[in-house]
């Protein structure tokens, strides 16, 4: 276990004197907890990156998932754009196109990275590849991006948790968000503490959000609430770039992300029973699957 | 048939960092990079879709052959939202030998359908079990196999019962099954050839259904174990069963 607090993590940065960057840093320790190489290491990375990015080429407008409850509408909101008919444009409208693009590829059992979870597959990619398309990077700038990323996962999945079954949606989207924001601040040239004011803002933004499926499928409402995630790290990458600061720190914002999973009734952590998933026309949609 | 004994060791190292590992292995907490970023999965969900592939593909390395017959029980959640997530058809799709990320696992029924395999899917309820809980039982050709297995989230599983009696592994390393008599010198004997052979042992678990009855030792390595290995230790006195699993071969 490489990485255990926020806290841990910058300040085993501190204290290296290897002088070495900060995604480097996070590599090797990585690379010790994984006994792999640092050839292994990036070449994996690398792969995510490839296979996110061949998710959204391959993107199908026609595809449909096997519930017919998703796709379509990332072509949608592609032909929107094109016609000029959004309220943003540029970074933010590609990013909410690619989160749903991304988001429907899993529903419709296609090839996707989970990021950490595959409902929420969705989040990172969108803000990486618009970045790509709208500021631009060395491709390398995005894969050191990628390991900042994965160690803030990390970390909350281990003070906290990565998986809706424990923790709710905030902890799905909310890690992803997060983690989104963490990469958005490395990409644009913020500091480490920046970082970690990002993470701290996408989190607890997202603080309580419950996860509740409609008939117990990662489709409604996931699909859309990667958008969410995407639309939310970017405004916390904003705000940390500016120099805002988060007034609870980064660690005590995911103890209470655990704290609030652990309140949440059972029936709003991904067993499908209660939110919207316990509405008139969720039930409806379920009976119709089921018969 | 109850679990008596459950030894985890490493000579590496100390007692206090055994028993974090043992934690580990059941919280679950214990992630590296690639688990948070990957794997790299066919949808939805990494649990009903990518752990059921796994799951399949545990099996099919277990049965070491192409099933004919494969009958499939769903319990909890699995049952209840498999169809959904498409976890028949990832499960079908690792018994046929595919990875979680192939991207032909959404034709898998197809596929099956082709070779002649004969597909059973059922929902069982299990008592105290994980919510995503199968068991498959399967038959090739020469053999059969039951196994039952939890998909503990994030695309990670836990292989819990093989052919009924309890085990606890989940595919990550080089995997070596032993089934045999349960009398002094078999877990010695075992171990000093693979010393002999260099394999460096990650793990190792033993299970037994009564004293003096059947047992299995559940070895998980560091380095892959060769063949010949494998069949000199089929041909040790008092062996059953000996069935070897390799994700990466």
């Amino acid at each position: 276990m490489a990485f255990t607090s926020v806290k841990t993590l910058l300040d085993g940065y501190a204290k290296q004197d290897l002088n070495i960057e900060f995604w480097e840093y996070i590599m090797l320790e990585d690379m010790k907890d994984q006994q792999i190489s640092r050839t292994e290491s990036m070449k994996h990375v690398q792969e995510l990156m490839s296979v996110m990015k061949q998710a959204v080429q391959n993107y199908d407008a026609n595809q449909r998932s096997a519930s017919g409850l998703s796709g379509g509408d990332g072509a949608k909101f592609a032909a929107a754009q094109e016609a000029g008919h959004t309220l943003t444009s540029g970074f933010i409208a590609d990013a909410i196109r690619i989160a749903l693009t991304m988001a429907e590829c899993n529903a419709c059992m296609k090839r996707i990275v989970a990021a950490p979870t595959a409902g929420s597959c969705g989040v990172l990619p969108a803000v990486l590849l618009a970045y790509e398309s709208n500021f631009g990077a060395e491709p390398e700038a995005f894969i050191e991006a990628l390991y900042v990323a994965a160690a803030y996962g990390q970390i909350i999945a281990y003070e906290a948790s990565i998986s809706g079954a424990q923790g709710g949606c905030q902890a799905e989207i909310g890690a992803a968000s997060a983690m989104a924001a963490v990469a958005l601040t490395y990409l644009h040239g913020g500091s480490l503490e920046e970082g970690a004011n990002a993470c701290a803002f996408a989190l607890k933004n997202m603080l309580g959000l419950v996860c509740d499926p409609v008939a117990g499928l990662v489709e409604v409402p996931c699909v859309k609430r990667n958008v969410a995630g995407a639309v939310n790290a970017i405004a916390a990458a904003e705000m940390a770039l500016a120099g805002i600061q988060s007034k609870i720190p980064v660690d005590e914002v995911i103890a209470a992300m655990d704290e609030i999973g652990k309140l949440m009734d059972s029936s709003l952590r991904e067993t499908g029973k209660g939110g919207l998933a316990a509405t008139l026309t969720a039930k409806k949609i379920e009976k119709a699957l089921t018969h | 048939m109850t679990k008596i004994a459950c030894i985890l060791y490493n000579k590496n190292i100390s007692k206090g960092k055994g028993l974090q590992i043992i934690a580990d292995l059941f919280l679950g907490e214990s992630m590296n990079l690639f688990d948070i970023l990957g794997p790299i999965m066919i949808g939805p969900s990494s649990s009903h879709t990518a752990g059921a592939a796994r799951i399949g593909y545990v099996a099919r390395k277990l049965l070491g052959e192409e099933p004919i017959y494969i009958d499939i029980g769903l319990h909890g959640s699995f049952a209840a939202t498999g169809d959904g997530h498409g976890t028949p058809m990832a499960i079908v799709g690792g018994l046929l030998g595919m990875k979680p990320d192939d991207e032909r696992l959404p034709q898998s029924f197809e596929l099956a359908h082709s070779l002649g395999i004969e597909i059973i899917r059922h929902n069982i309820y299990l008592r105290e079990a994980h919510p995503n809980t199968a068991v498959l039982f399967v038959k090739g050709k020469k053999r059969q196999l039951e196994i039952q297995a939890e998909s503990l989230g994030g695309g990670t599983i836990r292989i819990c019962k093989i052919d009924g009696i309890n085990t606890n592994f989940n595919g990550d390393y080089p995997t070596l099954i032993v089934h045999n008599i349960d009398e002094p010198g078999h877990v010695a004997g075992v171990t000093a050839l693979l010393a002999k052979r260099q394999i460096n042992l990650a793990t190792v678990q033993l299970y037994r259904d009564e004293r003096g009855g059947y047992a299995v030792m559940v070895i998980e390595s560091d380095q892959r174990i060769p063949e010949d290995v494998l069949y000199e230790i089929e041909e040790m006195p008092g062996i059953i069963k000996v069935t070897y699993l390799n994700m990466d071969a």
